[in-house]
Parts: C-alpha cells; sequence; structure tokens
C-alpha cells in the first residue's frame, strides 16, 4: 500500500463518505453491458455480417426509406401535437383545483398501463370507416384507419403522458413570485405566460418531446392494428424488420434496425445537447 | 408619491389578516413595517402593491384611488425577499423587462433601454455585469439587481418585502447602510418589511410597529423606543422587563410595599410595569424599592444580564449591570427602575 501523493489532474475515484462506489459501480456497468450493450452490439455485428454494398441496397431500397420516413415522421408529428396538448393538460393539473381533478390526473397514466394492443384495437375500432368517430369523419372525406394519420393518432395516445409528466414536475416548482414580479413590472398575463413561463418550461417540453418521439418510433403494438400496414403508405419501420424476421431475412431485418438505431442516437444526442447548452445558461 | 391607506381590512378565507388599518406615508418617506410573524406586515405591502385586494377599505396614491387599478398599472416596483429574478434572462434583460414589456410610444427604444440598464446597474454598484445570469450571482448582488429591476420603471412607490431577509448578517448591515443612500439619491417613497427591529429603527425615517393585523404604533426611532405606547411595543422592541403592581393613592405597590415610584395620574387598581433591563438604579438598603434573590447571571457582550426572582410569587425580570460590578456576586439585589412606563393590567 502506498498513499498516492495529492495529484493534480483527474482522479478515476473522489473521496467519498459513502461506502461501496466500487461495488455499485461495478454492478450497473455489468448491468448495463448486459441489458443494453450486449444487444446493441450484437445487432450492429449482424448487419456488419453484410457487405457494405448490400447493406447500402436494403437502405437504400424504397420500401425500407418509406418506412423510415413514415416512423419518423409519424412520430415527429405525433410528438409535436403532444407537446402542444400535454403542456396545456400539465397546465390544467397544475395551475386550477377542480372536482376530479385526481380522477384526470390519474388517466393520464393509463397510456403508460394499457397494453398497446389493447389501445390498437380500441383505436381501431373507433376510427374505422364504421366505427363511432370514423363514422362521423367519413362524410367529410378524412380517413383515419389505415392511413398515416391514423398512425399519428396512435402515437399520440401512447406519448402524451411522456409529455405531461416531465412537464407537470417543472410547472409546478415555478415561483409565484416570479409572476408576480412580473405583474408588477407592468407585464401583461399574456406576456407573462411568453416571456416568463415558457421559457422557463422550454427545457422539460424538449425533454418531453424527446421522450414522445423516441416511444413513437419505436411503437409497434397499437400501431399495426390502426396502420393497415399497405407498404409504401402505411407501413412502419419495426413492421418491416418483423416481416424481414418472419422471412429468415435476419441481414436485412438487423440493417434496418441499425439505421434506426444511429437515427434514434442522433435524435436524441440533439435533444441532450440542447439541454446542456440551456443548463449551463440558467442554472 | 404620497401613499394613504384608509381603512384597509384583508379576509383570508373569512380569517381576517388585517383590521381596519389606516396608514399615512409621505412622499419621499422611507417606512418601516415591523412586526412578528402574522402581523400581517407582508399583507398590507401586497395590498399596497395590488398583488392583493383588500376586502373593505382603500388605498389612494396622491388624490388617486389606486384600489380600483390592477397591479401592472399602479406602477409599483416590488422587491421580494427571495429576489425572483428571471433565471432565463441576462442581468440586463432583467432590469429592462419592465421597460420592454411596454406598449406603444411609452416603450423606449431598445438602445434606451440597454443604456437605462446599465445606468441602474451603475447605481446599484454591479457595473460590468449586464450579460451575467442570475444563477452567476451571489445572494447580495441578486438582490442588488432586483431592486435596480424595480427602480427601471420609475415606481411611484417602490416596496420590500424583507429585503435582506435570506441574506447573511455581514452583507445585510452592508446593503442596509446602502438602501438608505440609494433612497437619499433617488428619493423614492420607499416602504420595507422587516420583523428585524434592528433593521427598522435604523433604516426607516418612521416605524410602523404591528401586532395581529393591527398598527400598535407609528413613529420614528426615537418615539418608539422612549414612548412604546402598549404594553406589545414596550415588550416587542429592544430588552424589558415586567412586573405585576398595583396602583394606591398615587403610589406604586409591589406586593405589600411601595416600590418608591409616584405615579400620581395613574387610576387606582393592578397594572404592569414596564422598564428597560438596562436602565435602573442599584440601592444598598431597601425602604422602597425593588428587591429580589439571583436566579441566574450570564455575560452578554459589555454587560453582566441579571435574572432577579422577586417577591413571593418569583416573578423574574432581568436587569443589566457592569461587568465588573460587584452586586452581580451577591446573593440579593436591591434596585429602582430609571425610567419606565405603567399599563394598566389586562
Amino acid at each position: 500500500m502506498t498513499t498516492a501523493p495529492a495529484q493534480a489532474g483527474w482522479r478515476f475515484r473522489q473521496p467519498s463518505v459513502i461506502p461501496g462506489f466500487g461495488l455499485t459501480l461495478g454492478f450497473s456497468l455489468a448491468y448495463l453491458t448486459l441489458i443494453i450493450l450486449i444487444p446493441l452490439s450484437g445487432l450492429l455485428w449482424r448487419s456488419a455480417a453484410l457487405g457494405w454494398p448490400e447493406f447500402w441496397a436494403i437502405a437504400t431500397d424504397r420500401r425500407t426509406i418509406k418506412a423510415l420516413e413514415i416512423s419518423f415522421g409519424t412520430a415527429f408529428i405525433a410528438a409535436a401535437v403532444n407537446v402542444v396538448f400535454g403542456t396545456l393538460v400539465a397546465w390544467v393539473l397544475v395551475r386550477y383545483r377542480f372536482p376530479g381533478r385526481r380522477i384526470v390526473d390519474a388517466m393520464v397514466d393509463l397510456p403508460f398501463a394499457l397494453p398497446t394492443a389493447v389501445a390498437g384495437i380500441a383505436l381501431t375500432t373507433l376510427y374505422a370507416p364504421n366505427g363511432w368517430i370514423g363514422k362521423l369523419l367519413m362524410p367529410l372525406g378524412i380517413k383515419v384507419a389505415y392511413t398515416p394519420l391514423g398512425i399519428v393518432i396512435a402515437l399520440v395516445f401512447i406519448g402524451l403522458p411522456f409529455v405531461v409528466r416531465t412537464v407537470q414536475p417543472i410547472m409546478e416548482e415555478i415561483d409565484k413570485e416570479v409572476e408576480e414580479a412580473a405583474a408588477t413590472l407592468g407585464a401583461s398575463r399574456f406576456q407573462i405566460i411568453t416571456r416568463i413561463l415558457f421559457p422557463g418550461l422550454a427545457p422539460a417540453i424538449v425533454t418531453g418531446f424527446s421522450l414522445a418521439f423516441a416511444r413513437g418510433v419505436g411503437e409497434y403494438g397499437s400501431v399495426i392494428f390502426i396502420a393497415g400496414n399497405l407498404p409504401y403508405k402505411s407501413e412502419i419501420a419495426p413492421l418491416l424488420i418483423v416481416i424481414r424476421l418472419e422471412e429468415y431475412n435476419y441481414p436485412a431485418a438487423t440493417a434496418i434496425a441499425a439505421i434506426m438505431l444511429a437515427l434514434s442516437f442522433v435524435m436524441l444526442l440533439v435533444v441532450n445537447l440542447v439541454q446542456a447548452w440551456s443548463r449551463k445558461r440558467y442554472g | 408619491m404620497e401613499v394613504r391607506v384608509a381603512n384597509v381590512r384583508k379576509e383570508f378565507d373569512r380569517f381576517p389578516a388585517l383590521h381596519d388599518v389606516s396608514l399615512d406615508i409621505k412622499s419621499g418617506e422611507l417606512i418601516a413595517l415591523l412586526g412578528p410573524s402574522g402581523s400581517g406586515k407582508t399583507t398590507l405591502l401586497r395590498l399596497i402593491a395590488g398583488l392583493e385586494r383588500p376586502t373593505r377599505g382603500k388605498i389612494f396614491f396622491g388624490d388617486e384611488d389606486a384600489s380600483q387599478r390592477s397591479i401592472q398599472e399602479r406602477n409599483v416596483g416590488f422587491v421580494f425577499q427571495h429576489y425572483a429574478l428571471f433565471r432565463h434572462m441576462t442581468v440586463a434583460d432583467n432590469i429592462g423587462f419592465g421597460l420592454k414589456v411596454r406598449h406603444g410610444p411609452s416603450r423606449p427604444p431598445a438602445q434606451e433601454i440597454r443604456r437605462r440598464a446599465s445606468e441602474l446597474l451603475d447605481l446599484v454598484q454591479l457595473s460590468g455585469l449586464e450579460k451575467r445570469y442570475p444563477a452567476q450571482l451571489s445572494g447580495g448582488q441578486r438582490q442588488r439587481v432586483a431592486l435596480a429591476r424595480a427602480m427601471a420603471i420609475e415606481p411611484k412607490v417602490l416596496l420590500l418585502d424583507e429585503p435582506f431577509g435570506a441574506l447573511d448578517a455581514q452583507v445585510r448591515r452592508e446593503l442596509r447602510r446602502w438602501l438608505r443612500e440609494i433612497h437619499d439619491a433617488t428619493g423614492h417613497t420607499t416602504v420595507f418589511v422587516t420583523h428585524d427591529q434592528e433593521e427598522a429603527l435604523e433604516l426607516a425615517d418612521r416605524v410602523v410597529v404591528m401586532s395581529q393585523g393591527r398598527i400598535e404604533q407609528v413613529g420614528t426611532a426615537d418615539d418608539i423606543y422612549d414612548t412604546p405606547n402598549s404594553p406589545f411595543v414596550y415588550g416587542f422592541i429592544g430588552e424589558s422587563s415586567s412586573l405585576p403592581v398595583k396602583v394606591e393613592n398615587g403610589e406604586i405597590w409591589l406586593a405589600d410595599r411601595p416600590i418608591g415610584l409616584a405615579a400620581p395620574h395613574e387610576p387606582s387598581g393592578d397594572a404592569t410595569l414596564f422598564f428597560r433591563p438596562h436602565d435602573v438604579e442599584l440601592l444598598d438598603g431597601c425602604s422602597g424599592c425593588i428587591a429580589g434573590t439571583v436566579a441566574a447571571s450570564r455575560r452578554v457582550a459589555g454587560t453582566r444580564r441579571v435574572e432577579l426572582e422577586i417577591g413571593g410569587e418569583r416573578q423574574r425580570v432581568e436587569i443589566e449591570l457592569p461587568v465588573d460590578h460587584p452586586a452581580a456576586q451577591k446573593s440579593r439585589v436591591a434596585f429602582r427602575p430609571g425610567r419606565w412606563k405603567l399599563f394598566p393590567a389586562t
């Protein structure tokens, strides 16, 4: 045993009174490796079994591109819709006291708990051309089920709690005094919302958006029932992967998966950079 | 701007926080609202600001009835205990906010707003910190920014709610002196709330002592300390000791002995005698004095504080002695208050 001289610079282990650093870090790393790292590297390994030209051929296949477009496009639209209405729901839950508030609050979590296939079937029944809502929309020329619009609706349903539950706690923390200060300085109610409250909530809203978006991109269960799954029209990328698997075309399936992985990674990276930037500025 | 609070009552959920309060604040005056927590001082301040609406009564700014006006229209500067700065804005943007949200011709051009912000930063001695964010400032600096922000709109009245409450003692003393200087330089009518009597007495032109939703006394530091008009004010401001006594034929009696104090104008009956612990005259013999057994003796800064048990009922009072006074060693001390005041027993 030697006592290391105090050295400037980075040290692997910060002195701490809390014991168990080695044990907990070791366990965390092993756990993350087992649960996340090995499956993902397996995925990359399998798709690497393809040669570059074959990979490129699958990646640029029109059906693959269309499926990716639909997956990311609908997830983006659904996340955007959820940001608007999820923030609104959070606002109502935080700011107002009304009978049944707790019930509404609990209802927000339903999409978390409900098996997604059940949600998909229920939405399909409602929005199908002969369903309750579909029947009303039909004369207006709006077709929901078996179109990308149906996918968006399913993803809105699935993604709502992600936005509400990330925005709600931040909204609850907003200091009433800050609003009062703005009011004494002459700011109108609208100016207080747009100039004081909204900028304060922006980081939480971005997080909520990215969670809802990530969930939407990977969603399978609820979508396949309502989407109709027409290739080039309403076929999502996760379904295409399943189709390739059923054809025992493992390289193609893993290639599509690897592309999705890369795109999602880039998305999360961007979101994290935005957040790190805002944290640095506003503390 | 002169501020007049006229017979204001405020209830929260039927619970009265202020009972029929009236107060005249002169233009350019620095006034302190002083009282224990729950005395209604912050409620009164918020009513003047328009952050609360009175249940009854009116508030005038000059001759104009301000109770009809919204917070936005009142044009008051309000400084909060916990600063309430806008975290996502730079210091300069915080200070300029009140000017930026104005509409039409009353909004100065951006350049003018920026100039005004740095002018105010100079005034609060934070020149050069325009680009910082509130998270990058110390508590004392934040409160200075908050004050600059409140002054940017050229308010009719400046209202401060325990402005130094969240700061440590040294910064507090420093900012206190500094606020006085700023007030003398700018001449805003200023009302501040505090529960720190030292702060109130040192800083304010006049002090409003409040208790349980009522104003007990309004006056200068001298008035409040030397001629308190109620047992509450006597007990709340500075150190005090009290004893239950009886007045008979213009003489004050403690239990069955006269204590050598004449009160020719007081009605006969039970009363409470108040005096300052440091303002007592020690006596050797005792024919007409207050005498007690020493129960405890503590050294407090430059003096020695002695606790005495008086009479059969062992009433405790405190007196202050010079540190090296021989009486502190004795087991029995006799004294007579120098300046004192009687209040009828309730």
